[in-house]
């Protein structure tokens, strides 16, 4: 069954009982005057995994931007595992819980390897890169020492999810991670980031304009266009001709 | 030019205006560090940096006139409580400016010119109205007196020795501090992506005050070493923050060994000819050729070579 959800609706369903650990509510956000994000009800729960999908220039960045502080918050609310975190300044925001991959990287290229995921470490006091994060992308512990610019595209997205993931976060906000990475890279990816989830139990929310990826990974998916949630449906139970119809240019 | 002197009186001349300019370079190493974190890392036009300079010399001032009336006893030390308190002093002067003027601007870095430009005239204007417009010497400590014979022509002074130990440590504790630490981690990433630097924890707020701190602070100790070679008034800064801009461009902006290598050569180049030409000439002749090497390589002596 297809649940195609009315912008307007309250919390979108999940699971009873379960506190959500990524509660979005009635969010907007604007550059500027010009609003891009009309509303969004959002809400993800603990171990979960959502993709949302849109085609370019629906509000996934900006949305993304608005979860990390980068782009303010106009009205509504953010809560992380209870607490409200929409006013708060975006390392505050890692503080709470809140991690973020960003599309096309951004690691700190002058930087070794080491030191971009040890920037990630700023707000846990910890002062050694935790060992699992090198077992879990052993190519880091082998290039540790490189300057991060110099690693190839598929090597900067995996130091990118480390760099987030060594904030001990509670919700990990990647957008479209796949964007210039090549097919087997993606497979991989796939797998770690499912890892990962299983490992730390901590929510993922992905956006992305690759179907298959999604299907791959998420739990949900849910669809964003001109900045509103237009579609939305549990992995087992969605229409892939239907997503296709709102990703087709 | 060179033929009336004889060999052995050129390689001594060679010597001691080599010399002259080690001491010289260590002041412009001091001040271009400075400039180097704030200009070259945070990208922060500082026109006023030679005012903090200037802070640290008037700290310094004030420190020996206190002590000689006080603390007779302590004399021969007071220099190194004066160059802590013309850290301290810059370097809150300098968070206080981050504060008020500074980050408002990181978006808009020619109105930085502009308005730290203002910020030195009001300096200057403020230090002649506190400490009168003549320029002030510092009284030196016995020890840092006069100088040590190496040959029967060759002389070295001992306070230009002072000045580049104070030199050689100052800039070893910055590498440390920028290279080594998290703070000068925290620093990089800030000034390599702001946004980013503050979605992965990093305080940018705190990390952006601190560093203008850090950089004004060292321009102090600059100012605080600028009193044992030259005297100091309110425009005293103006007369080198040219000089100290030159270097770090020559240099390249985000590299602390080409700062440091560009100041050796501006300043080797500047006292050797000084000694044969006259002054301007020999400032004509280094600017030319500064102006010449960067339009080989217009992005300064020292690159990192990463893809962006």
């Amino acid at each position: 069954m297809l649940q195609t959800a009315p912008t307007s609706s309250a919390v979108p369903p999940i699971q009873a009982g379960v506190e959500p650990m990524l509660a979005i509510r009635d969010l907007h956000a604007a550059y500027g005057q010009s609003e891009v994000l009309h509303g969004l009800d959002i809400a993800v729960a603990p171990g979960e995994i959502v993709a949302v999908m849109g085609r370019n220039g629906m509000g996934k960045t900006t949305l993304m931007k608005t979860l990390m502080g980068i782009v303010p918050v106009k009205s509504g609310s953010i809560r992380v595992d209870g607490v409200e975190v929409g006013g708060l300044k975006s390392h505050q925001r890692v503080a709470r819980g809140l991690a973020y991959v960003p599309q096309g990287r951004m690691i700190f290229s002058a930087m070794t390897v080491q030191e971009n995921i040890e920037t990630g470490l700023t707000v846990t006091n910890e002062r050694r890169v935790p060992g699992e994060l090198y077992e879990m992308f052993p190519v880091l512990l082998e290039m540790k020492g490189r300057r991060g610019g110099n690693l190839s595209g598929g090597q900067q997205q995996q130091l990118a999810i480390a760099r987030a993931l060594a904030s001990r976060p509670k919700v990990l906000l990647l957008d479209e991670p796949t964007e210039g990475i090549q097919p087997s890279i993606i497979r991989e990816m796939g797998r770690t980031l499912k890892a990962i989830r299983d490992a730390g139990g901590l929510s993922i929310v992905v956006s992305e304009q690759v179907l298959s990826f999604a299907l791959d990974v998420a739990d949900r998916v849910l669809v964003i266009e001109n900045g509103a949630i237009v579609h939305e449906a549990a992995r087992a139970e969605i229409d892939e001709a239907q997503v296709a119809r709102f990703l087709s240019v | 030019m060179l033929g009336d002197y004889s060999l052995t009186d050129l390689s001594s001349i060679f010597v001691m205006q080599g010399f002259a300019g080690l001491i010289l370079f260590s002041v412009y190493t001091l001040m271009a560090l400075g400039l180097a974190i704030i200009f070259g890392q945070m990208g922060v036009i500082n026109m006023a940096h030679g005012e903090f300079m200037i802070l640290g010399a008037y700290m310094t001032y004030l420190c020996s006139g206190f002590f000689q009336t006080h603390l007779p006893a302590l004399f021969p030390a007071y220099f190194f409580v004066a160059m802590a308190l013309a850290f301290l002093a810059s370097g809150a002067l300098g968070m206080l400016v981050e504060w008020a003027l500074i980050r408002h601007l990181y978006k808009r870095p020619l109105d930085t010119l502009l308005a730290t430009w203002g910020l030195s005239l009001i300096l200057q204007q403020a230090y002649r109205t506190i400490f009168g417009p003549r320029e002030v010497g510092v009284e030196l400590p016995a020890w840092l007196i006069g100088s040590v014979q190496v040959t029967d022509t060759i002389e070295i002074p001992i306070n230009g020795m002072f000045v580049m130990a104070v030199t050689l440590l100052i800039t070893a504790g910055v590498a440390l501090l920028m290279y080594r630490s998290r703070f000068g981690a925290q620093v990089r990433a800030v000034v390599q992506n702001r946004p980013m630097a503050g979605a992965v924890g990093i305080d940018t707020e705190k990390v952006d005050r601190l560093t203008f701190g850090l950089g004004c602070g060292i321009a102090g100790i600059a100012g605080s070493a600028f009193t044992m070679v030259g005297s100091t008034g309110p425009t005293s800064g103006q007369l080198y923050i040219v000089d100290t801009f030159l270097i770090v461009v020559f240099g390249g902006a985000a590299s602390l060994l080409g700062t440091i290598a560009s100041a050796f050569s501006i300043s080797q180049t500047q006292s050797t000819l000084e000694f044969f030409l006259s002054g301007s000439t020999a400032k004509v002749i280094t600017l030319l050729s500064v102006v010449g090497i960067l339009m080989l390589r217009p992005q300064g002596l020292f690159t990192l070579k990463v893809r962006r």
